[in-house]
């Protein structure tokens, strides 16, 4: 009767915490807090990812995730240390008052 | 072919629709909370339910590489620089709604709709899951994986972060001197 849950059900999932992270980096000001979001959207794609491997009986999706989870920690080592350069050099991370390149 | 784990689907349906619904909770408290530090908090319950998802879906590795990279590894980052960039001043000012903001937001939900209409649409249901051995995702068949059909883009991404690595040294040492 009850069977296993529907693979859409993974992918309405996956794509509401994509949804949550874009309006995240839309709506909020701070880039700690931005770049937070985009690693919820990033999980969402992961999710989307795992899903569709499983759907499909094929592993590749997990290999897709584990190069998105490497790829996510050097976003993180590198965007982490500009943020803390951009507070040395202006004194906040509010992504509205960051303009150097407005010329 | 996903009842590996649990025997009963009752169950399976119990543990996906807890951990989907506390991940979308937190998820949205991350995005809502005015304090950075609540919101890397909430943030880190997100990565632990999506952790508990994934082992619906039979990816044990993917699971415990979720909870030791992300809501160990990045988090623990972000939490550290979230405390040395201290932000009184951030959030202490009232954040104003401007019209952009709520236009990019709903164009955004509109976007969800459209993917919620591309999923839920006949196309996805009818995919059936092929027949024949049923992957359990171990670390066993990830590493096999890993280390043979995909070893040079694995290579690459050892490179990859060692330039992150070193690119983090070179960024975090340029005030000094």
């Amino acid at each position: 009767m009850l069977h296993g849950i529907p693979t859409s059900f993974y992918f309405a999932l996956s794509g509401a915490l994509f949804t949550i992270g874009a309006i995240g980096v839309i709506t909020r000001r701070n880039a700690i807090i931005v770049f937070m979001c985009i690693e919820l959207m990033l999980n969402g794609v992961n999710l989307t990812f795992i899903a569709a491997g499983n759907m499909l009986n094929s592993i590749d999706g997990m290999i897709f995730v584990f190069f998105i989870m490497t790829v996510a920690a050097a976003e993180a080592a590198i965007g982490l240390a500009i943020f803390v350069l951009l507070f040395r050099l202006k004194g906040t991370v509010n992504v509205d008052e960051i303009n150097l390149l407005k010329g | 072919m996903s009842d590996i784990g649990f025997i009963n689907p009752l169950f399976q349906w119990a543990v996906f629709l807890a951990a989907a619904v506390l991940s979308l909770f937190a998820s949205i408290m991350m995005v809502t909370r005015r304090n950075p530090i609540h919101s890397a908090l909430w943030l880190i319950v997100a990565f632990f339910s999506l952790a508990v998802i994934y082992l619906t879906l039979n990816a044990q590795f993917i699971a415990v590489a979720q909870v030791i990279v992300y809501a160990g590894a990045i988090m623990m980052l972000i939490i550290f620089v979230i405390m040395l960039i201290h932000l009184e001043s951030a959030f202490v000012r009232r954040r104003k709604l401007s019209g952009a903001k709520v236009i990019g937001a709903f164009i955004t939900v509109i976007l969800f709709l459209e993917v919620a209409a591309a999923v839920l649409s006949n196309g996805c249901k009818t995919a059936k899951a092929a027949t024949g051995a049923v992957l359990t995702g171990s670390v066993a068949e990830v590493g096999n994986s890993l280390y043979g059909k995909y070893l040079f883009p694995f290579e690459i991404a050892s490179i990859l972060l060692l330039i992150g690595i070193v690119g983090a040294v070179v960024l975090a040492r340029r005030g000094k001197d």
